[in-house]
Parts: structure tokens; sequence; C-alpha cells
């Protein structure tokens, strides 16, 4: 059995988690064998549905008190249980903030190797392989893992969603006690700023800006774009980010997010190395720069050789009037 | 000033610097380090950074770890000169083998064998290279400690501790008792710059070297079992046309492209 975990935030799935799904389903298909869901917290069996809708043969309910806020430890340790019992070949779990924290706690527990961040799962000769990038994306590797049960995080936004089928399906509920020395960490308060921004990591298109933006206040041109375009995030350079001019959580690049949206416009970046690193697997590229030497051009579908400043008020009203139509 | 000492051991790794360009070997299992400028992982430098702020504050001792070729004494030799106690060299000459599992394995050895009396353990959030984010997890786990990832407020108060870690657009407010395994996020403090005679100081000490196998682990503990089937470089990207017109004619066009032929918006 393909075993996905599936998130759930502010009592909803998150779409991230679903996207794996969709996948282990299609690999499960390949294999003749199942996939089956995971939720952990009180009220889950509500969300079961759409856990079946996206191709889970079966979805298991962990159920504890002291479950219901999130913590590596305590969640590890009751997916860890589960996996004891109904040994699945194949464990998988969206590479989310929540994912990347969980996954390696529970690869420890279970003594088993984990691949982080995958952008591809190849069967090879009936065998699982799972290609990662590295060094941000400027390399490709490619590994089999030789322990069981394989486990893998999948990077959110690359993997696409099955078609939505409504069906029904067996929930097993599984009632765990969970030991004091598995609570040694709590999440105890979740802080969001202004409004329930978009993560760049989850967001189908970015609009990022660099030294080109020249100050902390032109910012505000790439928030108005955000707003018109759906699930869209702002983003932005690393000297952007030192200077001071935006929070480094919109940082892409090596030493911030690699991102693979299905448009990235890049206003005022050079696309230095790091940069061009972290959002080179983008679908496609716009810049719009002064510089017509700008490396970012090498890499960009559509160019705009050109003052940013004049050009976004334009592109604004037409995607105002293309968005409304 | 409460005298708590807090024993905080920072680990560290070697890693390409970020300008570096990435070129695969050929036989597609490693990637070229000739000619390459290696450097202290970025995410690292916070962790010892965090560490020297805390012992200012509350007293106690920063001892900093490499797993790693004896070259990896470089970077334990600049977080001496930042501040740091003592540095050890966990020397494995093994090839890089992206396998996060056998790193915190030995890591979790080191400090069983050796240290046992830690409080906290800091750690870059990821090493720039391996990209895994899964060593500081993993040696929690194999310790039993609490652990908060990509952290970027910290606080320590006696035996406990908060921590603000960064999630998809909010933060997430930690609570956990010590010892615990923290790992850095950009943000979390600005990392000083090394002093010259932090530099000469740091020169003068010496680097104790432990080794994975006087630490009683075997090889079967020390085989990868990671298999790489392959490394190669990403799909190259083609550069593709420069829209000609004033702003208004070009603004107009991009988004005619992006609806009708992209298809993205």
């Amino acid at each position: 059995m393909f075993l996905v975990f599936i998130e759930t935030r502010d009592g909803k799935v998150k779409k991230s988690s679903l996207e794996v799904l969709s996948e282990a389903r299609r690999k499960a298909d390949e294999l003749k064998a199942k996939a089956g869901a995971v939720f952990i917290g009180p009220n889950s069996e509500t969300l079961a549905s759409d856990a079946f809708a996206y191709g889970a043969a079966k979805v298991y309910v962990l159920e504890n008190p002291a479950l219901s806020q999130y913590s590596a430890q305590s969640y590890a340790y009751a997916l860890a249980a589960l996996v004891k019992e109904i040994n699945p070949e194949v464990i998988l779990c969206a590479a989310t903030s929540m994912g990347k924290d969980l996954a390696p706690r529970l690869a420890a527990k279970l003594g088993v190797n984990l691949a982080s961040d995958c952008t591809r799962v190849y069967l090879n000769d009936g065998k699982l392989e799972f290609t990662r990038p590295i060094f941000a994306g400027k390399a490709l590797i490619t590994v089999r893992l030789n322990s069981l049960p394989r486990l893998a995080t999948l990077r959110p936004n690359v993997f696409p969603l099955l078609e939505r089928v409504e069906r029904s399906g067996e929930v097993v509920k599984k009632e765990l006690s969970i030991p004091e020395n598995q609570l040694k960490g709590q999440v105890v308060e979740v802080i969001r700023e202004k409004g329930e921004e978009l993560d760049v990591s989850e967001a189908d298109v970015i609009i990022s800006g660099g030294r080109g933006m020249k100050g902390p206040e032109n910012f505000a041109l790439l928030k108005e774009l955000s707003a018109i375009i759906p699930r869209s995030a702002v983003g932005a350079s690393r000297s952007a980010v030192d200077a001071g001019w935006i929070g480094h959580q919109h940082q892409v690049g090596q030493t911030g997010k690699t991102v693979s949206p299905n448009l990235y416009f890049a206003f005022g970046i050079s696309g230095a190395i790091q940069h061009l690193a972290g959002m080179s697997s983008s679908k496609y590229i716009v810049a719009v720069n002064k510089d017509p030497e700008a490396p970012i051009f090498k890499v960009a579908d559509y160019g705009i050789v050109g003052d940013l400043f004049q050009v976004i008020p334009y592109l604004k009203e037409e995607l105002k009037k293309a968005l409304s139509e | 000033m409460e005298e708590v000492r807090v024993n905080i051991f920072v680990f560290v790794k070697r890693v390409p610097d970020t300008e570096s360009k990435i070129r695969i070997n050929e036989e597609a299992k490693s990637i070229v380090e000739e000619g390459l400028n290696f450097i202290l992982n970025p995410y690292d430098e916070y962790a010892v950074e965090e560490a020297l702020r805390l012992k200012e504050a509350k007293g106690g001792q920063v001892r900093v770890f490499s797993l790693g070729p004896d070259e990896a004494s470089t970077i334990l030799r600049k977080c001496l000169a930042m501040g740091a106690d003592e540095a050890v060299l966990v020397k494995d000459s093994t090839p890089e083998t992206y396998d996060s599992l056998r790193t915190a394995k030995i890591i979790a050895q080191v400090l069983k064998k050796k240290f046992p009396d830690f409080d906290l353990l800091l750690f870059g959030k990821q090493s720039v290279g391996a990209d895994n984010s899964q060593v500081p997890s993993m040696v929690a786990e194999f310790l039993g400690i609490p652990q908060v990832n990509v952290v970027t407020k910290l606080e320590i108060e006696g035996a406990k501790g908060v921590a603000q870690r960064e999630i998809e657009g909010a933060l997430e407010k930690v609570t956990f008792s010590l010892p615990a395994a923290i790992s850095a996020q950009k943000g979390l403090n600005e990392p000083r710059y090394e002093t010259l005679r932090g530099i000469m100081a740091a020169k003068k000490k010496e680097i104790p070297v432990v080794t994975p196998e006087e630490l009683g682990l075997s090889q079967e503990d020390l085989a990868s079992r990671i298999e790489i089937a392959k490394l190669e470089s990403p799909p190259i990207r083609k550069a593709g046309r420069i829209i000609q017109g004033t702003p208004e004619e070009t603004g107009k066009q991009l988004v005619e492209i992006l609806r009708k032929e992209a298809k993205v918006i």
C-alpha cells in the first residue's frame, strides 16, 4: 500500500496533500497496489471524502486529545504506530513546513531513509526511484531507497491533481495512547501577519522584485498586481531582502525558497546564479529589466527591456481587464 | 545576571559557495569538487551566532562539531574565530552520500558517547547543497528530545524554551522542554564577523578529531542505504523572445500572450 499523510490546516485538507495522494494513486495503479490516506486529529473523519475523491481506497483516522495540536514528536509517534500495524511499502507526504518537520522524525523512528522534496517519482523496472533537486535546483539527483518502508516527501505545485471523483470507502478509526515523553514540544499558537498571505512555495503565480525595485515602498506595486491575480504571491531576490525592503520569507533562490509556479514574474531582477537556481523550474518566466544584458533574459520565456515603473501600470490595467472578462 | 549555564552544541557543514556553478562528474554519481570554493553553510552561521548570543546572556559553553573530511577544519576555525569555545571534527572521508539518516546516527552517537550533558543542539535548517532538511529532526528522534525547525526567534528560560518557526504564510509558536534540537532560519539573527583577535586565537586552538569507529559504530551502521541512481544537470532553459514596443504596447502584448499562448492567466 501507498500510505499518504493528509495535512489539514484550519479544518481543511491541504491541496498539496491531495497532489501527493493523486501521485500515490497513479503509481499504485501501475504496481497494482492500493493507495490509503491517514488523517491525524479530531474531526478529521468529516474530511475523508476528499481523500476518497482523490484516489484513496481506505482512510485511517488517528485520534487522541493530545493530537489536536501539531507536534512532530507526537504525530511521528502516531504514524509509526499505524505503520507498524499495517506495513505500507511506501509512505508519502507533501514537502510543506509540516511535512519537512514531520517526515524526518518519522524516518528516524522507523529507522529508514527519506527522500526529501521530490519532483518526480519513477517506476524503473518495478522499482521506485525518486528525483529531487539539490543545490537549490542546480543539479538533480535520482535515488533508490534501500530501506523499507520507502519514505518520501513531494514538492507542492509539481504533481498534477487527479480529477475529483465522488466515491465512498472504508474509514478506520484508531484511538491511540500517546505517552507523556512524546509530548515534549507543542505548538501553542499560530501567528498570522496581516491577512492570509499565500506563501511563495504554494502560489501558482509569483511576482518577484529585485534591486531594480529601488526601495521598499515600490513593493506595493507588486502587491497590487498580486491582488489582481488569483493564487499569486510576492517574491523577492536576495539583494532586495538583504536591503531590508521585504521580509526574508519572500526570498526566492538558494538561501531562500526553491519554487516551481506556473508563471514567474521577475521585475528588476538581474538573475544571479543563486536566484536562477531557485526559480528556473517555473513553467513560464517573464522578465522586465532595463539592462538587455541581464542574465535573467537567458532563462525568460518572455522579456521586456524597459523601465518596470512604466510597464507595471499598463500591465496592471490589462490584467484587470483580462481577468474580469 | 541569571546564571544558568547552557551547554550548547552546534553542528555545521562545509558546503560549496552559493555562487558556485555545479558540474556533474562523468560517472553521474557525484559533483565535480575541483575548483569549488567551500564555505560554512550559510544557515549554520545563524546557528553559531544564536549559540554565542545565548552563551553571552546566560553563561555556558559553545561547542561546534562538523562531520566531514580534514578540510572541514577550515569552517570549524571560522566558528572558533566567531567565539565558539571548542571545535571538534568528526572525521568522515566518505564522499557525499546524501544520506541524512547516516549523518544523524553518527551525530547522535557522538553526543551519547562523548557529550551526554547537552542542553541545546543547534543546526542550520538545511545544508545548502544536499537540501535535505532532515538531520536536526532525526538527531532529535534518536535522542528522544523535542525539535523546532526553521526557527526565526528563540528564547530559553531555565529548562524550557519558546521558539517561533516559519510555516506557509504564518509563524508557529512552539514551547518545548530542554534538552532540545533547534534549526535556524535566515532572520533569526545577524551573524557577527570574526575579529582579527578572534582569528588569531582560533589559529592557536587545537581541533580534536573523533572517528566514527571509536564511537562503536559498525561498518553496517556507516554504510549508506541511499543508492544514487544518477546525478544530472537540470534541463537548460532557452531564452525566449523579447517583446518590443512602448510600455503600453508591451504591457498589452504580454497579457495577450500569457492568456492566449501560454494560457497561464
